[in-house]
Parts: C-alpha cells; structure tokens; sequence
C-alpha cells in the first residue's frame, strides 16, 4: 500500500466526515459538536443531504464536519446512499475525500454497524469509532470493552452521548491526539462494491468481534417489546394511528386559536398605527393593505403550522415513524405505495418540499417517482390558512354528535380527501409505470423508542418557525406587493362610481379568466387572488385580503371573513376548498420535483395532473352545492 | 446459496416466512427464489446488510394488520420489518 499526502492534510482546516448505519444517531452527534441547527429524528433516513458545520477540537483545532445520510454500505442503492459513497470515497466534484472518517455507532445495536466499520476500513481513510448511545448502552448493562474492542477491530474507538451536556468531551480530547498523526495517513482506497460471500465473512467478523468484546445486556430493554405489543397490534395499533392523526388535526385547528387571535390583533393595531401616522394616500394604501395585512395574514398562521411540526417531531424522535410504516405498508401497498413512503408522505403534510426530497430513501425509482407524484396532494400547512379562512367564514361553529367541532371535521373530511386522491392516483400511476418484475421489497429497522429530547424538538421547531418567517418576509413579501400593484394601478378615472379596484389592472386580469373559472363557481376576486397563489398557496389569502379590502375600503380589511360571507355563495366557497385539495399552486414544490427527478417532464406531468383534477374537482363541488340550494 | 449439506436440518428447516408469531429460531440459510423488482443477489445482500446471516437468531415479534404482512423480526439484538415474501427467502430451524 502506498501512503498518499494530499494538499488537504497540511491546511489547518481538518475535514471530517459522519458515515453510520440509519439511526445511530449521527445527526444528534453532529448538532451536539457544531450547535448548528438541523433536523435531528429516530428513524432510518432523516439526513438525507449533506449538511456541514464547523467546531473546535479540546485544544481549538478547526474541524469542518460533513453529516452523511445513513447507510448500510457503501453500496449506494438509494439516491441518499449514493451521496455517502460519493462523499466517503471523494468521487463529489471539486471535493477530496475526508482527511478522518468519524463511523457512528448505537452502542447498544452493534452487530450492523460493525459490519459498516469493517467495510469502511477498505476505503483507506483514517477512521475513528464512536460509539454513541452509550448511556443506554450503560444503564442496560452492556459491558463493552473498549480496548479489546480497538484491537479486533484495528480502529481506535471512543464513547459519546450525544445528546447529553458534556457528552463529547472526552470525542474532543481523543480527535486532537488522533487526529494530529492520523491524518495525511491515508492510504490507497481498495473499496469495491461488496459480494454477497464478502458480506456473510464480514457479518461473521463483525459477529465474532463482538462475542470477544461486548457482553449481552444484563437488563435488556422492556420497553420497547411492551409498547410495541399494543401500538404495532392488529386492530388496536391501526387505530391508535387513526386516533394520532384525528387529534393531531384537531390540536392544530383548536390549540392555535388564542396565538392566533393574539397575533392578529397585534397586526390590526399595527396597520391602524399606520393608518393613523401616514397621510391619505398611495403609500398609506400601500403600508396598511399591501405590508401590514399582506403579511399579517399569512404570520398568523405560524402557530397552526409549529402544531403540526410539533406532532410530526414528537412523533419522528420517539420512534413511532417506522412503525406507521410497519402498519400501513400492506394498506398502501394496495395503492401501489411502498410502506417506506408513508413517512415522506406524513412530512408532506407539514410542506411537500421536504418530504419530496425524503423520498430518496425509496430506492426503487418507480416507487419514488409515484411517492413524489403524490406527495404534493397531502395537505400541506400551506394549504392550512386558505381552509381555515374559508371555513370558518362558512361552516358554522357547532358540535356534532355532541363533542366534534364541525369546523374540525370539515378540515378532517379535507385531509382525509387528499390522502384517498393520493392512494387514487398512485393506484393509476402504479398501472401505467410498466413493471418489469414483482414488488421491490420493503427492509425497515424498528429503533428501540426513545423519550424526545426538549432542546432537539425545540431547535427543530425553531428551524421550522424561522424558515416560515423568512418565506413571509421574502416569497410572500414580494407576491404582497404585486398584488398590491395590480389592485392599485392604473387610479380610477375622476368621477369614478364603482370602487376603485374595478379600475385596476387585477380586475382586468381576474375578468379576463372569468369564461374559463366561472363554470366552477369562482369570481374575478378569486381569478386575481390564484395568480399570485401559483407561487405559495397561503399568498392567496392575504391577495383575497388586499383584493376586498381595496374594492370595499379600509372597514373591509377588518375582517376578510365577514367579506368573504357577505359576497360569496356557500357553493363559490366549496370549491374553492376542493380546488385547493389539488390545485399546484406551490413554485417551489414543483422546483424540487425538477431537481429531484432530474428533468422538466416529471415537473409537468405533476402540475397539469393537479391542475386537471383541481379544474374537476371544483366543478363538480360547485354544480353540486348549487343543485343542493347554496348557491 | 449456501447449503453447507446439513441434511438432518434440512429436512426441519422452513423459511421465516411461513412462521407465526412467536416463532424462536436460528438461520440455517439464505435463499433467494422470489419474483422481485430487484435481482436475487441484490435480496441476499440487503437481508446480509440488516444482520440476517446464518447462525443469527430471529424471533417473531409482530404480524402486520393485513394478512398478517409485514412481520417484525428480533434479529439478535435489532428489530427488522419487512414482507413475509422476502421473509421466504430467510431458512429457519
């Protein structure tokens, strides 16, 4: 072997790199050395991009850490483990590989990830073990001895708890002793992809390593085992997943409502501060209609959508997710889903976009093409302030059956719709996708559960929270000012009789659409409101706002409810809910889909899908209700 | 694929997939004999991947709600979901 010396060694920037089984918990290791703020959850395929982030060895050393999606091997047969294999092996443009190899992992389930270490050895780089967990390993009397440990292996190993204060005090301590003759030792990489007789001899190695040096836990976890006896039970565990979603949606609708009513009373104040101290006039019109409840309108939705994230993180770090997946492979299965969809398409609840790029998990390109299909008609938060607006201006606010709030039920019937139109079209997409084989298969870990950690479910709350608020103060922003513009411009004429916005350049634009969006029930107000709702759904409401309280003068903008009640007929305001179930109107999801499939045809195929049964949909609800009497 | 000739066990041997609930047992083999969107060799390697080698101990834990699909296996010391056709693939005594 010949000992290769890269430029990169003698910079005083180390490049480190996580590589680990699922689940190890390399994220939390990760957040714990850097303090950057990311997506921390318990279920195979959290990470799936590279994330890097910067942090000082015990005597100040600047590492730059690379977090790698996890994996079993360096095989690379899902799109996230490609991103590993590329990484650890330098094949990444403009990249060399890593000067150290940090390989985590759970010290309490090391069987598979001793099986990873010894295939890393072959890449050549100079590699640390951490053994992470190691608290639980501890407190369930697994005896690991760390020196005996090293030797079999041939690779130093040092204990970590990530998630604890201080639990990688004594990883920083080692890195500088290790690092400093470590790195610049690299040697030729002889890493070829594994054969399965290369796998059974290093299973067998990592097996017989661990009868020399881990002892079998004196106090096995119970827990689990006993937990999972009723949430993984045939009837009871299905419904007890029926009931988390059911109290989930109604948590968002109820538990939000006092925030809400806080906030929008702050944003009223705020634009009749403006009104107040501004004189008569364009920029008056600008700040309170355009800024103050442009944006309003859209931050008041903040807590619904920290509900909902609060829900998916709770549930993510405990371990539930790949039990969801467990209980509902057959269900969608039936639908032509893989059971590993059911987590990007539970995060696509929250937004599209992260869960469109969670299907790379999915290593069967067919499945993940129908899960990023059908990942943009779950109900997205986004989607969440145009239901609650429309109904709780329309539906009234009463109990059925004595303790279910029909508004909840109604937002209940909307989601339920965008699950069921999933599983329709995956069930299509699935009959046209040609097949050439039988079902891939579905391998999944269950991790024991795990009490979620405060400070990781509160950092990725805030992550959420922050992101939100930039898209209102950027995306959301703009849209407001356009919309803002076209209800403004051009002035109507001296002498004008109808209110001004009938003048503008929307109500040109919103007639223009009107043969095409009248036969679903929809007026010109609503054709103006959709334009900019192309680029983020929530824009629509706060366009709504801006169109009304133009056209009805500043005692409209009040409340755009009221005005919503007072001009549309219960029918208008039905379909504009089942347009919204499908209707794409997110630019940045459909960004995504183009990256993520590589091409404009999947971006297309997927917007005029939606489009289409958006159009329908809506057709058909507003001829309906009007046959019914309300229209 | 390996068949180390073990006749007395051959003949008690039954792939996991079959098993109940409950089930207790070592693996004798991997065998990979199912019509699947991905090659045989590409089967054996992921059941290797997550632990499943001879000699390993595999117990039953849970059966999926329909037609008792997946199952989650204790392999050793980690819990695995997956079908009960791949399971097929996985020789038990």
């Amino acid at each position: 072997m010949t000992t290769v010396t890269e430029i990169g060694a003698a910079s005083s920037v180390w490049r480190f790199a996580l590589v680990g089984t699922p689940n190890s918990g390399k994220t939390a290791l990760f957040n714990a050395l850097t303090g950057s703020r990311q997506k921390v959850a318990n279920y195979p395929g959290v990470t799936v991009e590279r994330k890097s982030g910067v942090f000082r060895t015990a005597s100040g050393h600047r590492v730059n850490l690379v977090d790698l999606p996890g994996t079993y091997s360096l095989r690379g047969r899902s799109p996230d483990e490609e991103i590993t294999r590329d990484a650890v092996l330098g094949r990444i443009a403009n990249e060399t590989a890593p000067d150290l190899l940090l390989c985590v992992a759970d010290a309490t389930n090391l069987r598979v990830a001793l099986r990873l270490v010894i295939e890393l050895k072959r890449v050549g780089r100079p590699m640390l073990l951490v053994l992470n967990m190691i608290d639980i390993a501890r407190r369930r009397g697994i005896d690991i001895d760390l020196d005996k440990l090293s030797a079999e292996l041939g690779v130093p190993v040092v204990t970590s708890t990530a998630v604890r204060r201080g639990g990688t005090d004594e990883l920083l301590r080692r890195l500088d002793d290790m690092a400093a003759g470590a790195v610049g030792q690299s040697h030729e990489s002889t890493w070829k992809t594994p054969t399965t007789a290369e796998l059974r001899a290093a299973q067998r190695e990592a097996d017989r390593v661990i009868k020399v040096a881990v002892g079998e836990p004196k106090r096995p976890d119970t827990i689990t085992g006993r937990v999972d006896g009723v949430l993984l039970h045939p009837v009871a565990g299905l419904l007890i997943l029926l009931c988390l979603l059911f109290v989930m949606f109604q948590a968002v609708f109820a538990w939000a409502e006092p925030v809400m009513d806080l906030i929008e009373a702050g944003f009223d104040a705020l634009g009749a501060f403006a009104h107040d101290a501004l004189p008569e006039g364009l920029l008056q019109s600008f700040i309170q209609n355009g800024v103050i409840s442009g944006v309003g309108s859209v931050i008041v939705f903040l807590p619904q959508i920290l509900i909902l994230f609060l829900f998916i993180l709770l549930l993510e770090d405990l371990g539930y997710m790949a039990r969801a997946a467990f209980l509902m492979d057959r269900i969608m299965g039936g639908a032509g889903l893989h059971g590993r969809a059911f987590i990007p398409l539970l995060s696509s609840f929250a937004c599209a976009i992260p869960g469109i790029m969670a299907t790379r998990v999915i290593d069967d390109r067919r499945d993940r093409l129908t899960t990023i299909l059908v990942a943009p008609l779950m109900t997205c938060s986004a989607r969440i302030p145009v239901y609650t607006l429309i109904i709780s201006a329309f539906i009234p606010n009463t109990q059925v059956w004595g303790f279910v709030g029909l508004q909840g039920l109604v937002m209940f019937g909307l989601y339920a719709i965008g699950i069921l139109s999933a599983l329709g079209v995956s069930f299509v997409a699935n009959h046209l996708f040609v097949r050439d084989g039988g079902t891939p298969p579905f391998m999944l870990e269950l991790p024991d559960y795990k009490l979620p950690r405060l400070r990781s479910v509160a950092m990725g709350l805030y992550t959420r929270a922050t992101m939100f608020l930039y898209r209102a103060g950027t995306t959301i922003f703009s849209m407001m000012m356009l919309i803002w513009f076209l209800a403004s411009f051009p002035r109507p004429p001296l002498g004008a009789t109808q209110p001004a916005i009938d003048y503008s350049l929307a109500a040109i634009i919103g007639k223009w659409l009107e043969p095409v969006l009248s036969p679903v029930g929809f007026n010109w107000q609503i054709n103006v409101a959709l334009i900019p709702g192309m680029a983020a759904r929530e824009v629509a409401v706060a366009s709504l706002g801006t169109v009304y309280a133009i056209e009805g003068g500043k005692d409209a903008a009040e409340q755009i409810g009221q005005a919503l009640a007072s001009k549309w007929s219960l029918a208008t305001a039905l379909a504009l809910l089942a347009w919204y179930i499908f209707a794409p109107q997110c630019a940045a999801t459909l960004a995504v889909i183009k990256r993520e499939t590589g091409g404009w045809r999947w971006m297309f195929v997927t917007f005029f899908y939606m489009l289409t049964l958006a159009y329908i949909a809506a057709f058909i609800t507003y001829h309906t209700a009007v046959a019914l009497g309300w229209g | 694929m390996t068949d180390d000739g073990a006749s007395a066990a051959a003949e008690e041997r039954t792939p996991l997939g079959l098993a109940q609930r409950g089930f207790c047992g070592r693996i004798e083999a991997i065998a990979v004999d199912v019509d699947s969107a991905v090659p045989a060799s590409e089967i054996e390697r992921r059941l290797i991947e997550l632990g499943f080698v001879e000699g390993a101990r595999v117990e039953i834990l849970h059966e999926g709600p329909i037609g008792r699909d997946p199952i989650a296996v204790r392999v050793n010391d980690t819990t695995i979901a997956l079908r009960r056709r791949e399971a097929m693939a996985i020789l038990v005594i």
